[in-house]
């Protein structure tokens, strides 16, 4: 625990130096976004499901968001320590555990999602697009969602030698993931045969846990099955990032 | 006095597949020791720092670092041990002082204790001026001295220095050296790696010399060129001839001749005396230089080849 927190301290200390860098991304985007979208197409659109369009896109934007951070910093930055900094080897001769450096990679993405999350949350509820108490749970999806995402992309980013294949990433899974995962528009409208490809995105499960708990609606599937889903990744993603990492740095 | 020795290994074998980088090795050393492995290219050096430092694991033989398993107790070693590897992983995101200071959060140490470790230590590698500055624009002498610092910042036990100056200009080297020499005065255990000889002679007590993965010789340096070489060398130039044409012609003086590609190696306990001798035999060399024997000879002789390329 100790040694996570070091590594966490050590994410930190760079991050409070960068922190303007993702500014943009992070919190002014998502909110131009919920603007542009929410009220200039929103007005075009007319309703989704019963609710007028901001409020139905805002919780998909809102799991997005973090979905979006837990893939930008499991990526390169995970890459980078590994080939470029050679931080994890020098992480490695010190009493650290392979643990402790995949640990502390992923509180510190959950800490980015957490400020980011709730940031939105707020601005969210100021264009009034919170309409249950159950908004509370949001930051919690948002936290599952980014381990479930991060946890094995890092594994991924862990086996790379160079970020050819992160173009790959990006344009087959991350984009996909974001236009047709039901953050814009239901699912349903998807032909019957892409469908599957969006119930396999971790996005998909989130958005709808985050819909149901701010429009106080039930979401397509039982709870459980969603929050399954993603403890599945995670869990999966962490044994996958411990293989990966312990491959890479030993001998 | 019978204290167990920092570094134990027999029969410590390394592979890569079906590849033997480290061939069976014996080691032991003792606390206080400054211990060296000297040898060419991927001789097994660094594999066997690895090893020590509890990074790799052996594929076969006995190992054991300050008396213990490496692999059952590798993180707790690691916490006494300090390892410059050889090639620098200073954290880029981060100034001087912070990658100290990060280092020592690494190791369990207090925040406030990591930053007096950390001015303390700028101090003793002379970086104080360097503290809040990136680590990117270091020269590789003032990175090395970094690595060093930050290989101290847990008070280790044991140093691993694996290659401390290779690259550096000649100034760099003497004042890592310098430094190196003021960890040995003050009892800290050195090992370390190195293709120069001039390096072992200054900072080692005793050294291995390692070829294919294997120990070729092991000793003091006195002790190896007293065993392996003459008291002096010659060294013979013949203006565009080749030195090797003259092996035949100079055979008997001298213990041994070895024909390099642009000189001929005499070894004698008497040089003068042999100088004589080729001039009496009729032969005029283009240059003649006489000098002691160096680990340099050493290694030739017992490998048939020269250290540096
Ligand atoms: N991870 C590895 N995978 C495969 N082969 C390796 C690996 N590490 C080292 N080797 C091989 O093992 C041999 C010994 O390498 P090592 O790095 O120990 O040599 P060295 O004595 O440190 O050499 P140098 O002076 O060049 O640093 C080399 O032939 C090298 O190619
Ligand atoms: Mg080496």
């Amino acid at each position: 625990m100790a040694g996570t927190l070091a590594i966490l301290e050590r994410h930190l200390t760079i991050y409070k130096r960068n922190w303007y860098a993702s500014v943009f991304s992070s919190f002014i985007l998502p909110v131009l976004f919920v603007i542009s979208i929410g009220i200039g197409v929103g007005s075009y659109v007319g309703t989704v499901d019963g609710w007028e369009y901001l409020s139905y896109i805002v919780p998909g934007v809102l799991a997005s968001g973090a979905f979006q951070t837990a893939i930008g910093e499991s990526t390169f930055p995970v890459l980078g320590d590994f080939k470029w900094s050679r931080a994890y080897h020098a992480m490695r001769a010190t009493p650290l555990r392979i643990k402790d450096m995949i640990f502390g990679w992923q509180l510190y993405i959950q800490i980015r999602v957490f400020i980011a999350s709730v940031i939105f949350l707020v601005v969210s509820a100021i264009f009034g697009a919170v309409h249950s108490p159950w908004v509370v749970v949001t930051p919690l999806i948002c936290a599952l969602v980014a381990l479930a995402t991060a946890a094995p992309v890092s594994a991924f980013s862990a086996g790379l030698e160079n970020d050819s294949y992160f173009a790959l990433l990006f344009r087959f899974i991350v984009i996909p993931s974001t236009l047709f995962a039901g953050v814009f528009f239901p699912v349903t409208q998807l032909p019957l045969l892409v469908r599957p490809l969006a119930y396999a995105s971790p996005l998909w499960h989130a958005v709808e846990l985050c819909r149901a708990a701010m429009l106080g609606t039930p979401p397509p599937w039982p709870v459980a099955v969603h929050v399954g889903y993603l403890i599945v990744l995670a869990v999966g993603g962490l044994y996958w990032a411990d293989r990966a990492y312990s491959k890479r740095l030993k001998d | 006095m019978t204290q167990e020795p920092l570094i134990y290994a027999r029969d410590l074998v390394k592979k890569f597949g079906d590849f033997t980088a480290v061939n069976g090795i014996d080691l032991e050393v003792a606390p206080g020791e400054a211990f060296g492995f000297l040898g060419p290219n991927g001789a097994g050096k660094s594999s066997t720092m690895r090893m020590i430092g509890c990074v790799s694991t052996p594929t076969s033989g006995e190992l054991r670092i300050l008396g213990m398993d490496p692999v059952r107790d590798g993180s707790r070693i690691r916490g006494r041990l300090g390892v410059c590897p050889q090639l620098d992983n200073l954290d880029p995101d981060l100034t001087v002082f912070e990658n100290l200071t990060t280092y020592a959060r690494y190791f369990g140490i207090p925040r406030s204790e990591g930053r007096r470790r950390a001015a303390e230590l700028l101090e003793f590698v002379q970086l104080t001026e360097k503290a809040d500055g990136k680590v990117e624009p270091l020269s590789g002498g003032m990175k090395r001295r970094l690595t060093i610092a930050r290989a101290m910042v847990n008070e280790p036990d044991l140093v691993l220095l694996d290659e401390p100056t290779t690259g550096l200009d000649p100034q760099a080297r003497h004042l890592l050296w310098e430094r190196l020499f003021r960890l040995k005065q003050a009892g800290t255990t050195l090992v370390l790696t190195t293709h120069y000889m001039d390096e072992a002679e200054q900072l080692c007590d005793r050294l291995v010399v390692m070829d294919g993965g294997k120990i070729v010789a092991e000793g003091s340096p006195r002790h190896l060129i007293d065993t392996y070489s003459t008291k002096e060398v010659v060294e013979l130039r013949f203006g565009s001839d080749t030195p090797a044409s003259y092996v035949d012609k100079l055979e008997g003086i001298g213990d041994r001749l070895d024909p390099l590609p642009d000189r001929l190696l005499l070894y004698s306990a008497d040089g003068e005396g042999a100088v004589s001798e080729v001039h009496r035999r009729g032969y005029t060399p283009s240059s003649v230089l006489v000098r002691r024997s160096t680990l340099e000879d050493v290694f030739l002789i017992l490998t048939g080849r020269t250290l540096v390329d």
